[in-house]
């Protein structure tokens, strides 16, 4: 079986005050040579026969990112078992 | 005239917005975000609240919702749509308006009476106020910034389609201080704060929020006069 990966992240001009406050947090942990951090979202999409990637790519596109304000990249994980393994 | 308003799984401002409807001097007609028959409205309105739990983004989900493609349809052939808050999110999802609405910048959710500053009064939903007229209404949000690009933000400035900003305190960090949105045509228009809960004395810090209701029943009657008009002279 193969699985679509879909990561979703703001785009780099979009402010992320998520990230922000994670970054801001680090200190508290003793951690101190962090500059930046950002959010994003992982989406796993299972097919259920070969995995599609244009319409992985479709359903990317129209739901999962909203192109205004984020990017998105696709990839598939070939052996989802050996992944698990 | 009747002015839809829509119940999403997850809406909460529905049933005040319906009032407000009321209180204006139209029938409020419930839809039902499954049903696509839009039941001859001649308006709708698109409620607050937390449609599908918010999930993925806030409005991503609704946009795809039966009545939202009929509306999306109507709204394009120029029915008047407000969208308030979720229904300004879901708007944008439906790229009937330009721009997001994103995490408020400080994170935090805001629930208070906010001034704004009426920008345009050349929408289906603002006609009956004064540009530059300052208006008291609840402003609740936790995803309301409001973001563009610049070239998108100079279009909508140039082009007269800032409804209404912010003033003395933007909220949540929206863009060039913007509450308010609207289309080309200005029939489609997006709010963030609530304008259905400043219609009574009794719950409201004012009655300002009245005149989107009245404004689009002004927009109407007016469709319908040049409608006749026309018709009167084929």
């Amino acid at each position: 079986m193969a699985r679509v990966v879909v990561d979703v992240m703001l785009k780099p001009e979009i402010l992320d005050p998520q990230g922000q406050a994670v970054a801001n947090a680090l200190p508290r942990l003793g951690v101190t040579d962090v500059s930046s951090v950002r959010i994003g979202r992982r989406i796993e999409i299972e097919f259920t026969g070969e995995p599609d990637l244009d319409r992985a790519r479709e359903i990317a596109d129209k739901l999962l990112a909203n192109p205004v304000i984020e990017d998105f990249d696709i990839s598939v994980v070939e052996d989802v078992k050996a992944e698990v393994a | 005239m009747r002015i839809g308003v829509v119940t999403f799984p997850g809406s909460l401002d529905d049933g005040d917005a319906a009032r407000a409807v009321r209180l204006a001097g139209a029938d409020a007609v419930r839809l039902w975000h499954g049903d696509p028959d839009l039941h001859n409205v001649d308006a709708v309105v698109l409620p607050g609240g937390f449609s599908y739990g918010d999930y993925l983004r806030c409005g991503a989900i609704a946009r795809f919702a039966p009545a939202m493609e009929s509306i999306i349809d109507a709204a394009r052939g120029g029915l008047p749509v407000l969208g308030i808050c979720n229904g300004f999110q879901i708007l944008c999802e439906a790229h009937l308006l330009p721009g997001a609405l994103t995490r408020n910048q400080h994170l935090h959710f805001r629930n208070r009476d906010q001034w704004l500053r009426v920008e345009s009064a050349d929408t289906a939903w603002t006609n009956t106020f004064q540009p530059g007229q300052e208006i008291l209404i609840p402003v609740k949000n936790g995803e309301g910034c409001y973001v563009a690009d610049q070239r998108t933000l100079d279009a909508l400035e140039a082009e007269g389609r800032v409804v209404a900003r912010y003033i003395r305190g933007n909220p949540n960090g929206s863009q060039r201080d913007i509450a308010a949105v609207t289309n080309e045509a200005g029939n489609v228009v997006g709010i963030m704060p609530h304008p259905e809960h400043a219609v009574e004395a009794l719950t409201g810090p004012s009655l300002d929020g009245l005149g989107f209701f009245t404004s689009v029943l002004r927009a109407l009657a007016g469709a319908t006069a040049g409608a006749s008009h026309a018709g009167g002279h084929q």
